[in-house]
């Protein structure tokens, strides 16, 4: 069992760099599709909705063969990690899209109108005060989708990626307990999920703090009206 | 506080008639639905004049601020600041219906001051004055900060200027929203009911600050409120809607001790008993 450990850690290590690599490139789409999706003109919402709509209703598994095997029919051969990670990211981050647009949404009207009102064009209001804003709203879901993407790394072995799934059948068929080696599997995948979500509940806190909400941040109260500004200043 | 009567300097003669007016609304519609809300308003306002307007809720006051600050679009009539219009622009000799870039260089010339406040919470009290100045106006940043400086002073909150807004009181908060709006140094300041969210005891700050910046800038003020004294402190003229349009208007003195209309002396005597 001990002997094996380096294997097991080896397929934990592209489990993670699939999940890292396809969360990014998620991350990225999502951005792309949430504020397409969240334009004024109709004709640039529909080419998010187009995405979204398209990689939401494939399954990534079918994504990840087409990439994978169908591709290099018409000239393009792909590393099969680069096809997973294509085929993971290009899925979550349909989903993806939707929280952005969702959170883009949920934000005031009445912080837009401030917007407006110094004058912000769309990237300076998106950039400093929208997408701050829908950030905080974001993470909840994109930390789930973020499990869901490492979880659905579980099938890339069938690319010919050894990753952790791959690491276990292998040990499986060779002999191995069976107890064992799947326990081990369900173990090292709640690890990384655990590592994944402490993560996110890190960038959680601190989207919170920005936004000052938390303890550290309650309003004093006015000391009545004497303070008033103005006074011969 | 300084102590001069506003009225002793008015920074602009009145601007009915004139053809100087900074502001200029000809026969401005606005619609919500079947909802009349301004019945096709004419009014002038010129450039240092600080005008108030007042009227039943409903009345279509805050909506001439939103028109103004290109917030809402008005469904007929033109809307002139300083010569440029709202709603259309001229482009190679021909009139076309005004652009993004257009109405950013006539908004560049108003700022707006919200009932609730609108500072942005991702935001210090700092980042809230600073960030337009810098990346709107292209100032830079060590020059805005000082700014920031400046104006909290002015509105009496220089200690606060790393605070966030959730640890400021309404009052505070409102203050701080007008620094912020002075920071682009706009030629108009709307003010829509800014101490309506506020409690009582906040009130008077608020006003307070607004009574030193009437007082020692020439900026042009339209405000909608129901403080009637503030009213008659700062205004050069005093505006009294009812269902879209002017019921009537004049001199705040007159308009508060010797309303012509009986519209006005009803508004009024309900809003000072209350």
């Amino acid at each position: 069992m001990l002997n094996s450990l380096p294997l097991y850690l080896n397929g934990v290590w592209v489990t993670v760099q699939i999940t890292v690599a396809g969360a990014a490139l998620a991350l990225a789409l999502s951005f792309a599709a949430g504020l397409l999706g969240s334009a004024r003109r109709r004709w640039i919402r529909a080419i998010g909705r187009v995405y979204t709509e398209f990689f939401r209703g494939v399954a990534a598994l079918v994504l990840m063969y087409w990439l994978f095997y169908a591709l290099p029919y018409v000239g393009f051969r792909l590393d099969p990690m680069f096809a997973a990670i294509l085929a993971l990211g290009l899925n979550v981050g349909a989903y993806g899209g939707e929280v952005v647009r969702g959170a883009v949404n949920a934000v005031p009207r009445a912080q837009i109108e401030a917007t407006t009102a110094l004058n912000m064009g769309y990237v300076q209001r998106m950039r400093l005060v929208v997408i701050p804003q829908a950030w905080a709203a974001m993470l909840p879901p994109m930390g789930n989708l973020l499990i869901e993407l490492m979880k659905g790394s579980a099938v890339v072995g069938l690319i010919t990626v050894s990753d952790l799934t791959f690491v276990v059948r292998q040990q499986w068929s060779s002999g191995g307990d069976t107890l064992v080696v799947w326990g081990l599997a369900l173990l090292f995948y709640f690890l990384i999920a655990q590592a994944l979500l402490l993560g996110v509940r890190y960038l959680e806190r601190r989207a919170n703090a920005r936004l000052g909400r938390g303890p550290a941040f309650r309003a004093a109260p006015e000391p009545a009206a004497a303070s008033a500004g103005g006074s011969g200043r | 506080m300084q102590q001069s009567d506003p009225h002793d300097q008015p920074a602009a003669e009145p601007a009915d008639g004139s053809d100087d007016a900074y502001i200029r609304f000809e026969q401005v519609v606005k619609r919500y639905g079947d909802n009349v809300v301004l019945d096709h308003l004419d009014f002038r306002v010129a450039e240092g004049e600080r005008v108030t307007l007042i009227g039943p809720s409903g009345s279509g006051k805050t909506t001439i601020l939103r028109l103004l600050m290109t917030l809402e679009k008005a469904n007929g009539g033109v809307i002139w600041v300083n010569g440029d219009s709202l709603s259309h622009m001229r482009r190679g000799g021909k009139l076309v219906p005004a652009d993004e870039k257009h109405l950013r260089s006539v908004r560049s010339s108003i700022g707006m001051v919200f009932q609730q406040f609108n500072l942005f919470p991702n935001m210090t009290v700092r980042r809230n004055i600073t960030e337009a100045p810098v990346h709107v106006l292209g100032v830079s940043q060590d020059e805005a900060d000082q700014r920031a400086g400046e104006l909290l002073e002015l509105v009496g909150l220089a200690e606060k200027i790393d605070a966030h807004p959730t640890q400021l009181s309404g009052g505070q908060q409102q203050r701080v929203a007008i620094a912020r709006a002075l920071a682009m140094r706009p030629k108009v300041l709307l003010l829509d009911e800014v101490t309506s969210a506020l409690d009582p005891e906040l009130v008077a700050g608020v006003l307070d600050v607004l009574r030193n910046i009437a007082t020692t800038t020439d900026i042009t003020m339209l405000c909608v409120t129901h403080e009637m004294s503030f009213a008659r402190d700062v205004s050069h003229r005093v505006l009294m809607f009812d269902q879209g349009r002017i019921v009537e208007e004049g001199p705040p003195a007159q308009i508060f001790s010797e309303p012509r209309e009986e519209r006005t002396r009803s508004f009024l005597q309900a809003v000072l008993e209350d």
